[in-house]
């Protein structure tokens, strides 16, 4: 097929002639970008060289490719503003490929620049060659290659409104270097429609009334929020929150949207899924009428499909068209962004003067406080050793009155934090959900403090995880970003030695943690402080000197190595089928075919 | 079996911006989420607007169905999708170039055939036919099994191109 022509820009006053390379500087500032987080390489030369020669743009300069890409994401999550990363041709493309995916599962709105040879080379197998538009295309929202100068300024404006309208997430573009060189008309397309793409945003009110007519009738209602709140920024939070009290209904929460509900109140059941709470998990399976907001039916969320909260009616609000109807069969999709979609419920709500049924209600809460007596969350205490779970509700007490963000890396140590730290507000929560990327929490950790220079910025980490993106002190110290590291080190990949223990009939093959660094000395080499429990009276300490301490700070907290982390609901089991400790053994019935699944 | 599981046969048009790549996501799109493509075609439709037609030819139960198309409709570069085999009765062609090798009373058989077909004869030689028909796969399909055990060698088919029948065009609200 042969390339678009974009209809020419007519000249305006406003149009200037300059080099590729300066239309990117030109336009990340029309855009309003602040920051970038990049690695620099042969194919990105003249693009550092217009960097070097403004100073509207900070650069961050990472380590590692995907650390770029993790830290723009957690800036980005963290702000709701898009992430931006900057990086070279070939292995600076194929390094930040992890990230992209991570971005693109869990929504999340980035730039990324690419460098590529100049266009003569291109297919040529040229030094730093790769089809990064090929390879990006499955894991980015969009991607483009920029072969004809005359393009850049529409593709890099479209960028920004295609990263983050609808549904977000990353976006490509991939500039040949010839292209950085090359001289063409600029001018600024900022807010500027894009010609195809316009995702709708507000539903019908008559679909709105629908919703609300199941809703009133509701005898076991329950609302569940996903990500897509906080996509749709922190008045989407509030306008949930509204909307909870209003009408007096239960409210759980998936894994990405934690915040969008205090977890303080009442009306909060917890995380629901695989490791959610026996009460949220109960209550979407026995409940009439379900309104889910802003979340996608996620297999970790919904267990086996067809035990999936079988006899309620179904309302989803999805601003992405796709996800309805994907993986559960729904009665009545709206389509439409969660915030504008919330705010229209309470005002309805409220014009029709509705109010929840009082004679259901109270028997159906009721019913979910004596799930709630089950108190599926409590563990074994201990004087002697670290619980997993008591550092977290340390960690959480000593760091309440703080400006807190918290991210995390992957296995046990993300659901424990998870479930026992309180998110009373929106964005303060940076973890890979999604595509479940071992190494997210240390970047995203550095690009949140960056957002939030003087915020207290906790990276909830195993040890197995932490040493995926480990060379980010360097970053850290380069850059004097107070970031706590929090590894729960129990020795093991905790995640996968739970699964070998309940699945494999605990042949842990290749699971322990062999060799681990000094932490301490690991974290002193980078020039960060490292501090050291191993019992609960320790755990005091290292917490609170962690927090007094001005710099980076690693803490390797010794926990129990063999907690498991609960309820869990084993893949291919349905959500009244959970295990709540130890005692409970996995049905070897039910993980035949859950075996199978992840 | 529940109506929910019946797989079913659907043409689906697409209009698209021509540009680099686009038939690639397309087609990853069907890779990578395992759906299947039993025919996929691609023109340019307007020179002035930049835009091809990708007409595809898939199969599936309701769900993938929609699913399938929302998939498409989000793709950036994506215009108009439409279910063709579900909005309104569709017209259906193919074309096909069949070269069959033979001499004799079966030389005779394969022009009777090709004339009953009303296929055209594009090139002849003393043991050889390139034939040119059009029409529904099927009609294609029973005319190459005819051929078959005439000397049938090689078979070139353009894939499934369709149009809605009536005065609506693609993207347009049907009309009252
Ligand atoms: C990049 C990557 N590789 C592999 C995995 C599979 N995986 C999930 S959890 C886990 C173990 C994590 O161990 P650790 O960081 O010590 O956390 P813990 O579970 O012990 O808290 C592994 C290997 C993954 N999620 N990401
Ligand atoms: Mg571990």
């Amino acid at each position: 097929m042969t390339a678009v022509i974009a209809p020419e820009a007519p000249a305006t006053s406003a149009t200037r002639t300059m080099t590729g390379a300066e239309m990117v500087m030109q336009a990340l500032k029309d855009q309003g970008v602040e920051v970038i987080f990049g690695y620099p390489g042969g194919a990105v030369l003249p693009i550092y060289d217009a960097l070097f020669k403004q100073n509207f743009v900070r650069h961050i300069l990472v380590r590692h490719e995907q650390a770029a890409v993790h830290a723009a994401e957690g800036y980005a999550r963290s702000t709701g503003k898009v992430g931006v990363v900057l990086v070279t041709s070939g292995p600076g493309a194929t390094n930040a490929v992890t990230g992209l995916t991570d971005a693109l599962m869990d929504s999340i709105p980035l730039v990324c620049l690419t460098g590529q040879v100049p266009t003569h080379l291109i297919g040529n197998d040229a030094f730093q060659e790769c089809d990064t538009t090929g390879i990006t295309r499955p894991c980015t929202k969009h991607n483009y290659l920029v072969k004809r100068i005359e393009d850049l300024p529409r593709v890099l404006h479209e960028a920004f409104t295609v990263a983050s309208s609808g549904r977000p997430g990353p976006v490509v573009i991939d500039l040949p270097k010839d292209i950085q060189f090359a001289t063409g008309p600029y001018e600024s397309l900022v807010g500027r429609a894009h010609p195809t793409y316009r995702p709708r945003l507000d539903a019908e009110d008559a679909l709105i009334d629908q919703a609300l007519d199941h809703l009133v009738r509701a005898e076991r209602p329950i609302i569940y929020g996903g990500g897509g709140i906080i996509n749709a920024g922190p008045e989407a939070s509030e306008a949930l929150k509204e909307f909870v009290r209003l009408t007096g209904f239960p409210c759980t929460l998936t894994l990405m949207g934690l915040g969008a509900y205090p977890a303080s109140d009442k009306q909060f059941l917890g995380m629901l899924g695989m490791h959610g709470t026996y009460e949220a998990n109960l209550a979407m399976h026995h409940c009439d009428v379900m309104l889910n907001v802003g979340a996608r039916f996620d297999d970790r969320v919904t267990g086996k499909l067809t035990a999936f909260s079988p006899n309620s009616t179904k309302i989803h609000v999805d601003i992405d068209p796709s996800s309805i109807n994907k993986n559960v069969r729904v009665d009545l999709p709206i389509i439409g962004d969660a915030g504008r979609v919330l705010r229209r419920m309470v005002a309805r709500w409220r014009e029709r003067g509705l109010s929840a049924r009082t004679d259901a209600l109270p028997l159906w809460w009721g019913q979910i406080e004596e799930w709630r007596r089950r108190d599926c969350l409590s563990y074994r205490r201990s004087d002697s050793i670290i619980k997993p779970q008591y550092a977290i509700q340390r960690l959480f007490e000593k760091t309440k009155d703080r400006n807190v963000f918290i991210t995390t890396e992957v296995g046990q140590h993300q659901m424990w934090a998870a479930q026992f730290f309180g998110f009373d507000k929106p964005n303060r929560w940076m973890t890979s959900g999604g595509l479940g990327t071992m190494g997210y929490g240390l970047p995203a950790a550095m690009g949140t403090q960056i957002a939030h220079p003087g915020a207290t910025v906790i990276d909830i980490a195993g040890e197995a995880s932490i040493l995926m993106n480990i060379q980010e002190l360097s970053t850290l110290v380069q850059y004097r970003l107070p970031v706590k590291v929090f590894i729960l080190n129990n020795r093991w990949m905790g995640m996968v030695r739970q699964w070998q223990e309940l699945l494999h009939g605990s042949r842990y093959s290749e699971s322990y943690s062999e060799a681990l660094p000094d932490f301490i000395k690991l974290a002193d080499a980078f020039g960060a402080t490292g501090l050291r429990a191993t019992n609960p009276a320790e755990l005091e300490t290292v917490i609170d000197t962690m927090l007094a301490t001005d710099g980076p700070v690693v803490c390797d907290i010794a926990v129990d190595e063999k907690e498991n982390c609960f309820p869990m609901i084993p893949s291919g089991a349905g959500h009244h089928e959970m295990l709540l400790g130890p005692e409970d053994k996995a049905d070897p019935v039910a993980t035949e075919e859950g075996m199978v699944l992840v | 079996m529940p109506t929910s599981q019946v797989i079913s046969r659907h043409v689906i048009a697409v209009i698209v911006d021509n540009e680099p790549g686009i038939l690639a996501r397309v087609v990853g799109l069907f890779s990578g989420r395992g759906y299947n493509i039993e025919s996929l075609t691609v023109a340019e439709v307007s020179h002035a607007r930049h835009q091809s037609r990708i007409t595809i030819v898939t199969s599936g139960t309701t769900m993938v169905i929609e699913q399938i198309k929302a998939q498409l409709a989000r793709l950036v570069p994506v215009h108009t999708v439409a279910d063709l085999t579900v909005e309104s009765p569709c017209i259906e062609r193919e074309l096909a170039l069949i070269k069959v090798r033979c001499t004799g009373e079966e030389r005779i058989e394969a022009l009777r055939i090709a004339d009953i077909f009303r296929a055209r004869a594009l090139d002849a030689t003393h043991n050889s036919f390139v034939f040119e028909l059009t029409g529904g796969t099927e009609k294609l399909d029973a005319f190459c099994s005819l051929m078959e055990p005439l000397g049938l060698v090689e078979i070139s088919r353009t894939g499934v191109v369709a149009i809605a029948r009536g005065p609506t065009a693609i993207g347009e609200a049907a009309a009252a």
